[in-house]
Parts: C-alpha cells; structure tokens; sequence
C-alpha cells in the first residue's frame, strides 16, 4: 500500500473519481472533483488547499548548521536571516543539479529544508566533520499550501499572527485554532501563497480551521492536476519532469546545470566554497550550453493543423509531461518537457530546454504537435519565464 | 487646425471599446464619448447594495471571439473567466435535471429521466458540433450584399456559398432546417423528455418576442454548440468582476493602445457636411471634429436619432424604422444574507455554483409567452439563475451572496405601460415563482432591483430595452442586420459607420461587430 498523509482522513472523502496520484511513496489526490476546472480556477481566483505533505522535510540544527547548508548549495545561506526563506538548488561537484527546494531559517543554529527526493545521505556526506545534527521530519509533519488571491484574508480569519505583513520567502511561528504552526509565504503556483507546516498528530485540526473559515472566501481543495497547470503559469520546474536529478542520470545529458535551468540567480557570483562552485564559474564565463524557457505556441498555426483535419484544436485538459521536439530552421534545437493550455492566459504553453543560441526571447521555432496520429509542428515563440507573474505574489 | 482624432467612437459599449481598439492598434488617434459614468453599455458591474456587485444586465460571457481575445491580449489586461459548470431544472414533481461538468454524470442523469435521452444526447451533440463548425467562420464575415455586383461582395457570396458547399448535403439539409424550424419542433425530432426540451429551447427564446414553438428559433441553439467549441480555449463561463470586468478589460487594452476614454460625454448628434460626418456634438454643445465617426449604438439611434433622418435614402429610414426590437426580458438582481435551498436538491452544493433553468416544461415556456404576445409579462416567467458570489467571492461580502435572474418574458409595451407598480408586481411573480422551488429565498433576500425593458432601455439606451440591439430574428440577421445593402458597417453618409450588436453578428457579449466594423473601416476585410 501505499502511505497515506496526515490529511488523508480529510482528503480521501472528497476525492469524487478515485483519480490519485504517487507522490513520493504518498498517495495525494490528482483531482477532487471529476473536473479539476474550478480547482485550478480556485488558484487563480479565490483560495485554492492543496496537500504538500509528501515532500521530504530535514531539520537541520547545530554550530555548523549554516556551513553544511552554505557548503551544499548553490545560494548563500550565510545571509538567510531567522524567519527567512530561501529557494536554492544543489548541485553535485560537476555543477550539475542533484534537486531544488526551500530552506528556512526557524532560529539561529536551526534551518528546515525541503526536498523532492531524499537527501539524508547528502547531507551526511556534506556534513561530514562537523558539529550538526541532521535529522528527517518528513512524516512527522504535514504541510498545506494555500495559494490564490483570497489566501491572505483566510489566514488572517484563522491566524493571531498578523500574515497580511509577511512578506514573501519569510515565516512566522503561529497557532491556527491553538495548534502551533509555521506559516511561510511560499508556494508552487506563482500566486499569492503560504504554505502552513504543522505537527502531523494534529494536522487535521488546521485543515478543519482553513476550509471553515475559507468557505465564504471559496476555499477549494485542489490536486495535482490543478497545481501542475499553475506551475507551468509561472515557469516553475519540476524534478523528474523538466530535469533529472544527476544523482539518477543514467548518462551525462540527462544532467542540467542550475544555469541550464534558468535558475542563474540561484548561483551567487560571490560566494565561498560549494559543491559545483569552479564549474558553475566557468559554465558562467563560457555561457550556458542549453537554457529552460518559455514556449508560446501560436493559435493561428495550431488551429491551421487541426482545420486540415476538419476538426477544431483538441487539447488536453491536463497539463502532459512528454517530450515533445523543438526544431528551428529544419533541425531539432531542443525539446519541450511540460505544457498546458493555460485558461488564464488563454494561450497554449510549453516550458522547454533550447540549445544555445536559439534560446533568445522572440526566437521563432516550431514544436511538435501530434494531430489525428499525424505527428506535425505548430510555430512558437520563446518567450521569457515565468508566463504569468502577479504583483500580488510578492505585495 | 488639425482634428485631435481621427475617429471618434458613439457610446463605450464593449463593441464600441473593440472598435477603438483596433482602430488605435492601427495608429489612429481614437475618442471613445460614454455617455453614462462608467463603460460597458449593457456589460457593467455596479454596487447597487452596500457591499453587494451585480453584472447588472448581460451577466454570462459566452462568445467572446477568441481572435478578440488574442489580438488585444485581453488577458493581459483582466480577462479571467470562471467555469460556469453545470445547469439544474427544479420539475413540476419535485425532482429535478441536472446536466454537469462531467459528461458521465450527466449523461447518468438524463438517464435517470429518459435513457432513450441519454442516448440521443450523444448523437444530437454530434450533429450540433458539425452545424455550429459551419457557421461559425460566419461570425468572422463581413456579410456580403447577395445583389451586389462589387468585387469584394462577389468573393464574399462565393466564399460563403462555397462554404455551405462543403457541408454536403446531409448537413446542408439539417442546417437549413435548424435555420426554419421552432426549437420545440427541431427537439421533438430528437428528445421526448419534455424539460430537457424545455430547457433546450430556452436558449432560442432569449431576447426575442416568440416562443419556443415560433419557427425560426431553433437556430439559436447552435449559439450553445459554438460556446462549446470555443469552451476548448474557456471563453465560456462568468468573469471575475462580472460583466463589466470584460468591458473594463477592453477599455484597458484600448488605452493602451492609445485610445482616449470620456465618459459622461453624451453625444446629441453627428454633424455631416456635404453628405459626410465631419465630427460629433455633444449635449453639453462642445464640437469634436474627426473624419471617421462610428456609432456603438442600437440602428434605430444610429440611423435616426444620431442624424437626421432627411440625410439618409428613404428606404434605408424605411428599413429601420421597421427594424425590430420589442424588449421581451427583465432583471431581477437580488442580494442575499444566505443561499437558496431548493426543495428538489436539498442543502447546499455544487448545484450552486452553477445556473439555475426554471424551465419545467415546454408548455410552461410557451404560456409565459402566451402572457407576452397579449401585453402582459408571464406570471410564470422562464428565468435563467446565476449565483455569481459562489464562483467569484469578491461579489458579496463574505458569506452573503447576490442572485442574478433573468427574466423572461417582460413586453417593452406593457398593456397600461410600466410604471412602479406594475414593475414591483413583475418583481413579486419572480420572487414568488422562484420561492415555490426555494422557499426559503424570500426570507433572505436584503436587497432587490428589478429592470423592466423600459428600465432597460433608460438605463443603457437600448431601444425598447431589446438586450441584443435588435432581436436577432432570421429576417434580421447577416446581410439583412440592420437593413438591406448597409450590413458591412457602412451607413449612407461617408465617414459614418455603426459597429453596435445591431450589426453582424449581433448580440452577446462576443465583440465580432466590433472588430468586424473596425477592420472594415481600416480597409482589411475580415476573412
């Protein structure tokens, strides 16, 4: 079988088509209605609830807590401030991505981070010497994301900790309905979010709270069919999808570099040692080999491939995670790894990996479309990330 | 003195604002005049309680063109639409029909009902699909003049003739019988559960003054087939703000093409010199020249209100004068302190977050129209129900809700004329018709607006309070909207163009008038 999460006993009566999904050995819902629509839609315009608690969670603690982390990842952890949060990538001594996440700085010698796979090892490994204890929470802790533009307002109903001045990448100790939580303004939409951390004992105690208090601010559980759409929206990776982690790339091209993925503002130009640093650097100097961008394929063309069918554009209602060719001038230039048809933006995306030099914003390239079993290509554009970027997200 | 503008747009209805658009987007310096203070015409978003926002006349998007949408960028600039997701019918037993977001459910449904039904469903929607991908490269046509000889009127009859062509003739002959055919009749030939017709057919009455067994109305139902084809890209559904969100995002992607927006400007005239539109006068006496003048407004004020009918040809004057309008439907906007419980699906659901069709049967549909044709409104009116606060929460304070109904039918020429009375007693047979399905409603209700045609009319400048600029009847539509020989946006006088829902393809918030009218004033003819 596989594991359950905290909120299980909440979520697993609302999910209306038995539609599930394997999220690191959890079973969490891909929708929970038979149209994921409005859970998508809920994002966007009101508040949508979604189950994160799969992800892997490490306490980090000690003396040395702020070297360890410093030493294994891209982004400077000597400047994360307590109540702060960073995203980063890490990277193994070639340069190239082992996985991405957050980490917070909940005290002074005292740092959570979160992960897509495990890192236990690596952070023993990196650790190794000196004065830290490393320790997995992962089931120990249940974490909800509230994301959407009505999120505030519903923490605010359920918070004593004033949430509407936190700012974005910071977090606050709180209770919701006396239950001790960590609320941090973070999240995997590209939205106006938090993301609420808590004691997996009484995680569904918090989830009661939210979906009371959020019902008249349209407060809508949402599965991972509704997430992927909004992190396509805003550019964000995903490991196993867009890239490989290179602890599990069986054959070098399998790798990416942080820069390859667009994430060069993860690597700082000035920092003390890491994993990766002389590599990164000359990477930097020379210019990246392939970078992560932003495709916007053209109705007009792609209502043309369809019309010589006799049909009107058939796109799934999902986003797809298959690899679909990107060619420039008669040759392939790369291949697109997540798209979406975006109901927000009213345009069809693609995030995908383009060699250099056809990686320039306004590049006009064509991707590979299947229509009626014919596999044909419809004209796009590269276009910068992320796709949609709300003020709210960080006001 | 060089003009200021080179067009000046008559009313900052959404066509209006789509023209301006285009026209600026194309380099000319554009003037909207509003008269009222707000854009949107018959698509605006008002607090008319404390708290409470109401889409206050058109409250569903469905046809929005989704080339309008992409070459102004609307979403750039605000377009974010709703799912709109399911429809429930409270019956006459008690019951009720469901149709939802998901095909099996709904299918399981109608089954319930009629598995006969259920099965034919599939295959009407099949049909539907095939008649609506024939007309819809229509809605994107400048209509030719069939009698005209003129190079570009010629390409376009053989555009259009080869186009049906190439339907063949098993869909050419279902199309021409969608086109003559009563919606009752056309649905007889494939349902027999009568509220699932009833409901059906209820989408072909809408704002017109017949009744689902007039010929001519089953038409309309391929308007719903064509929602769901555009429905792949969601342009389907219900607008975050409400309607005059949609306005306000065009009037924003206008400016920032440019465009100049002045409202409470009420235009009295368009002056013509010599047989052509010099500029326009405002009711405050100003002057503002431009060589090109479009009027956004219904035919009856384009033709003869906004110049004087002595400049036009006599059949053109003759034409519109017998244009139709006859308002056939009000609103009743209701603010509520709690949801409706409907007594054929208890407590409180997803049925909620989508319409609500009072529609129990086609004899229903056909006796409320019976009140109409002998000047009454129906006492048992077809409504058409949204609770906008349950899909966008920014509409009611927190939870509390507001109620959008339309109504149908409410006759512009009331036997004895509106007056108070009469428009708080058409309020009472909404409000008590809907409380045999909701009884609770009357007792939550804090607020209630009622719109008359008349108030209509007043209130947006809509003749006779028809919601379409003019009913959209066969005898009305395509080369004959308005009137013979002047459906390409053109008027009789020289740099005087209409580009209003009183034109092809008419009415619903769909902007194809508008962006048709502009690009025929730039020149490029829409294909």
């Amino acid at each position: 079988m596989l594991k359950t999460t905290p909120f299980h006993s909440r979520t697993a009566p609302l999910v209306q088509g038995q539609a599930w999904r394997r999220w690191a050995g959890h079973a969490v819902a891909s929708a929970y209605e038979l149209v994921h629509d409005r859970e998508y839609a809920a994002i966007r315009n009101s508040a949508a609830l979604l189950d994160v608690s799969p992800l892997y969670k490490y306490l980090i603690s000690g003396p040395d807590a702020s070297r360890l982390l410093d030493r294994m990842v891209t982004r400077d952890i000597t400047k994360c401030r307590i109540g702060q949060v960073v995203y980063t990538t890490w990277c193994d001594r070639h340069g190239k991505v082992i996985d991405d996440g957050t980490i917070s700085r909940l005290g002074d010698a005292l740092y959570r981070m979160t992960s897509a796979e495990p890192n236990l090892r690596w952070l023993t490994l990196n650790g190794a010497g000196m004065d830290v204890q490393i320790e997995e929470i992962s089931s120990r802790l249940g974490a909800l994301a509230l994301q959407g533009p009505l999120s505030r307002d519903i923490l605010q109903q359920v918070s004593p900790a004033d949430c509407s001045s936190l700012r974005y990448f910071r977090l606050v100790e709180t209770t919701i309905r006396g239950v001790p939580v960590t609320v941090s303004r973070t999240g995997y939409t590209g939205d106006l979010g938090y993301e609420i951390w808590v004691d997996a004992d009484r995680a569904v105690t918090v989830w009661d709270a939210l979906i009371e208090a959020g019902t008249p601010y349209g407060i809508t559980p949402a599965g991972i069919w509704a997430l992927d759409m909004a992190r396509i929206e805003a550019g964000l990776i995903m490991l196993d999808v867009d890239y490989h982690s290179s602890h599990h790339a069986l054959i070098e091209a399998q790798k990416s570099s942080p820069l390859e993925l667009g994430l060069e503002w993860t690597v700082p130009e000035e920092k003390g040692p890491y994993n990766g640093r002389s590599m990164l650097r000359a990477e930097r100097a020379r210019g990246p080999a392939w970078r992560f961008m932003g495709l916007a394929v053209d109705w007009v063309s792609l209502e043309g491939l369809y019309a010589r069918a006799g049909l009107p554009p058939q796109l799934p209602t999902a986003a797809w995670r298959t690899s679909a060719p990107v060619y420039r001038d008669g040759g392939q230039i790369g291949y697109a790894s997540s798209g979406c048809w975006s109901p927000l933006l009213k345009q069809y995306l693609a995030l995908a990996h383009l060699r250099a030099p056809h990686f320039a914003p306004g590049t006009n390239v064509r991707m590979e479309v299947t229509v009626e079993h014919q596999r044909l290509q419809a004209e796009a554009r590269v276009v910068e990330l992320p796709f949609f970027n709300p003020e709210r997200k960080r006001s | 003195m060089t003009p200021r503008f080179d067009c000046i747009i008559v009313g900052g209805g959404h066509n209006g604002l789509v023209t301006a658009a285009y026209l600026a987007r194309a380099g000319r310096k554009t003037l909207v005049l509003e008269r009222r203070p707000l854009v949107g015409g018959a698509a605006v978003t008002e607090e008319i309680f404390p708290g409470f926002k109401f889409s206050v006349f058109s409250y569903v998007v469905s046809l929005l063109r989704p080339e309008i949408i992409r070459e102004l960028e609307l979403p750039r600039h605000g377009l974010q639409i709703l799912p709109l997701e399911s429809t429930v019918v409270p019956l006459d037993n008690g019951d009720y029909l469901g149709s939802w977001a998901d095909p099996d459910q709904t299918r399981r449904e109608l089954a319930r009902h009629s598995p006969r039904d259920a099965e034919a469903a599939t295959l009407f929607g099949r049909l539907m699909h095939h008649m609506a991908m024939a007309v819809r490269p229509i809605l994107s046509m400048v209509p030719p003049d069939p009698t005209s000889l003129a190079p570009s009127d010629l390409r376009g009859m053989l555009k259009f003739a080869g186009h049906f062509r190439s339907l063949g003739a098993e869909r050419f002959h279902a199309l021409y019988k969608l086109m003559t055919m009563s919606s009752a009749d056309y649905l007889d030939e494939w349902f027999e559960f009568d509220p699932l017709k009833a409901t059906k057919s209820a989408s072909g009455i809408i704002g017109t003054f017949l009744g689902p067994r007039s010929p001519g109305t089953a038409y309309v139902l391929l308007h719903h087939y064509m929602g769901e084809i555009d429905g792949a890209f969601r342009a389907w559904g219900f607008q975050k703000g409400g309607t005059g969100a949609i306005s306000e995002t065009i009037a924003r992607a206008a400016r920032a093409n440019g465009v100049e927006i002045r409202t409470g400007a009420a235009v009295e005239r368009v002056l013509v010199r010599n047989g052509r539109a010099t500029g326009v006068a405002l009711e405050s006496g100003e002057e503002i020249p431009a060589s090109i003048v479009v009027s956004g407004l219904d035919p009856r004020r384009t033709f003869l209100e906004l110049v004087e009918p002595a400049q036009l040809p006599e059949d053109v004057v003759a034409g519109i004068r017998r244009f139709k309008f006859r308002g056939s439907s009000g609103k009743v906007n209701l603010a509520l302190s709690e949801l409706p419980n409907f007594t054929c699906l208890p407590g409180i659901g997803p049925q909620h977050r989508g319409a609500f069709s009072i529609s129990p049967s086609l004899e229903y549909l056909e006796r409320a129209y019976d009140d109409a044709k002998y000047g009454e409104f129906s006492r048992n009116p077809y409504m058409d129900i949204v609770i906008p606060s349950m899909i966008d929460p920014g509409m009611a304070p927190p939870g509390k809700h507001v109620m959008s109904i339309f109504v149908q039918y409410a006759p512009h020429n009331l036997t004895g004329g509106w007056t108070d009375a009469r428009r708080e007693a058409f309020g009472d047979a909404v409000v008590n018709t809907l409380t045999r399905y909701a009884p609770n409603l009357k007792g939550a209700i804090l607020g209630r607006q009622v719109l008359t045609p008349l108030d209509i009319e007043r209130t947006t400048g809509l003749t006779e309070g028809n919601i379409f600029a003019g009913e959209l009847a066969l005898h009305q539509l395509f080369f004959l909207r308005p009137v013979a020989g002047w459906a390409d946006y053109r008027t009789p006088i020289e740099g005087y163009w209409q580009c209003g829902a009183g034109t092809h393809p008419g009415g619903g918030i769909m902007g194809a008038s508008g962006r048709l009218a502009a690009l025929e004033i730039l020149g490029k003819r829409g294909g």
